[in-house]
């Protein structure tokens, strides 16, 4: 139980503000000594000297203000960010970032993107076949697999998120504000869901604005503010500071 | 490590079947224009060189199509290498996985292509009373290795650095179109004057291209063109790799 799985050691993570490279070619080469410039200096941090770590079958919540960071935390354990300082330590089978609306891809049905997804996420296609059919029956969207997903309202691509990841046995589940857009009926089956991998030793990170769901699920708690962590610990405590700063 | 393998093989199957669904939504029509484009190209060019400018090459139809071919492959690949990445952005945020896969599904799914085109290649050989040559047996594999090598080299510089210079999608387009008149395609090298010889093999492509077609013409392979084009290739690819490598980390930064 005690054996951390996620590792953060003084993490600082800093976008470089790409604009005039974005500009293309053309704009670098006609303002070379801006653009290199740019390359060097310009830089946004978004996260400063974090640490923390979660243990093995731990929910570890993560809460803060729209832009403190905290997708960014999300992408940085998923090892699709690197962090410009500290390291970043995984250990076991992340699940891919769950978040809203940035879909997966919209001229593939959702079965495709169903095979798509689990493939991705490390297992063979034979093990997704044999999934399949849980997955589409869990997302209660029979009636809509075979068609493209660009069709899909968000609400059911949170549900489709939802189920592939949770289906495809992940030792570390990352969900980044997805239960805000689905149905009551949905959300209750998501936490029932996570309740049941918090059971069975699924280590989850949490990130959501939702202080109920927070408190109901999570046994830690990580308030992000101006870019470091400004509180960690007990649910109670942490979410009781954060509501009472922000009012 | 078996392990590993089997899920880049189903990795690979993964993007290929996705790629050829978004890009043509139905493979038969994916084929048929990957036979059409060079055919038209072969027949513009024969139009204009053959019957307005009469050049004196026996059976020009058929040496431009064993020309056109392959060099739809890389120009295809290349120019399609700009987008591959922005075209799989919400993957590419979401999941860790090997990002030069992408590409490489990219130029494996062109080479199918160009190899389910050689059929083209074979009536042409038939209509000029010639046929294909034991020779194609080794030949055709070890130019395919190759072509794939220095397709993929370019293709990996193109993508990465396209996330940054988001223009260089026009580049690479010009580039490809000077790089088709500076190979010895639509001419043999032979027109070439003789003081601009030495700026044959400068030209990367330019072994590669007219090995592929002494070898469908012919049935020849020069072990020559053929180690400068390996070298090339793998020049090419080394370059690439390491763009992508120093790159690659960043992606998702820039998507
Ligand atoms: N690719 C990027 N390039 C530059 N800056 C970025 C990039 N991604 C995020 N940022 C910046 O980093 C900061 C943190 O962003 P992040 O998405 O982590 O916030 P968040 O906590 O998830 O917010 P929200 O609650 O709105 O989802 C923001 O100020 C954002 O502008
Ligand atoms: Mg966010």
């Amino acid at each position: 139980m005690k054996e951390p799985v996620i590792i953060f050691n003084d993490v600082s993570k800093s976008y470089p503000l790409y604009h005039h490279l974005t500009g293309g070619i053309k704009n670098f080469l006609f303002h070379l000594p801006r653009g290199i410039n740019s390359l060097k200096n310009s830089r946004f941090e978004a996260l400063r000297d974090i640490s923390f770590e979660v243990c093995r079958g731990e929910t570890f919540g993560i809460i803060g203000r729209n832009g403190a960071g905290k997708s960014t935390t999300l992408g940085l354990i998923a090892g699709v960010l690197k962090p410009s300082k500290g390291r970043v330590i995984v250990k076991g089978r992340i699940s891919p970032l769950l978040e809203l609306g940035a879909g997966f891809h919209h001229e593939l049905t959702g079965k495709e993107n169903i095979m798509l997804n689990g493939v991705l996420m490390g297992l063979t296609r034979a093990e997704v076949s044999r999934k399949m059919n849980e997955i589409i029956e869990f997302s209660e969207l029979r009636d809509f697999v075979d068609q493209p997903i660009r069709t899909y309202s968000s609400g059911m691509l949170a549900r489709l998120g939802f189920s592939i990841v949770a289906h495809l046995e992940p030792e570390i589940l990352l969900i980044d504000e997805i239960l805000a857009v689905g149905d009551m009926g949905f959300q209750k089956k998501c936490i029932d869901k996570m309740m049941g991998f918090k059971k069975s030793g699924v280590t989850m990170v949490f990130v959501s604005h939702s202080m109920e769901d927070i408190g109901r699920i999570c046994d830690r708690v990580m308030w992000i503010e101006n870019h470091t962590a400004r509180m960690l610990g007990e649910p109670k405590a942490v979410i009781a500071g954060y509501t009472g700063n922000s009012q | 490590m078996n392990l590993k393998i089997q899920h880049y093989i189903d990795l690979i199957t993964v993007l290929t079947q996705k790629e050829i669904k978004v890009r043509y939504k139905n493979s038969f029509l994916g084929y048929l224009w990957s036979i059409g484009h060079p055919l038209a190209f072969a027949m513009v060019f024969f139009i204009a060189f053959k019957v307005v400018m009469r050049i004196q090459i026996e059976d020009y139809a058929l040496f431009l199509i064993a020309g056109l071919f392959p060099w739809q492959w890389f120009s295809n690949s290349v120019n399609a290498a700009s987008m591959v990445f922005l075209g799989n952005a919400s993957i590419i945020k979401k999941v860790n996985f090997p990002r030069n896969l992408i590409p490489f599904t990219q130029v494996l799914q062109d080479m199918i292509h160009f190899i389910l085109a050689i059929p083209v290649i074979v009536l042409f050989l038939f209509i000029y009373h010639k046929s294909p040559s034991l020779s194609w047996v080794y030949g055709i594999p070890a130019l395919l290795a190759i072509q794939f090598l220095m397709t993929y080299g370019f293709c990996l510089t193109v993508s990465s650095t396209n996330l940054f210079f988001r223009d260089l999608e026009r580049l690479a387009v010009i580039f490809t179109t000077l790089m088709f008149y500076f190979t010895p395609i639509i001419y043999p090298e032979s027109m070439i004057p003789e003081r601009y010889k030495y700026l044959v093999n400068i030209n990367p492509l330019t072994p590669l291209m007219v090995s592929w077609r002494n070898l469908f013409l012919n049935g020849i392979l020069d072990p020559l063109s053929l180690i400068i084009s390996l070298t090339y290739s793998i020049f090419a690819f080394m370059i690439g790799y390491l763009i992508y490598r120093r790159l690659s980390w960043k992606f998702a930064e820039v998507l």
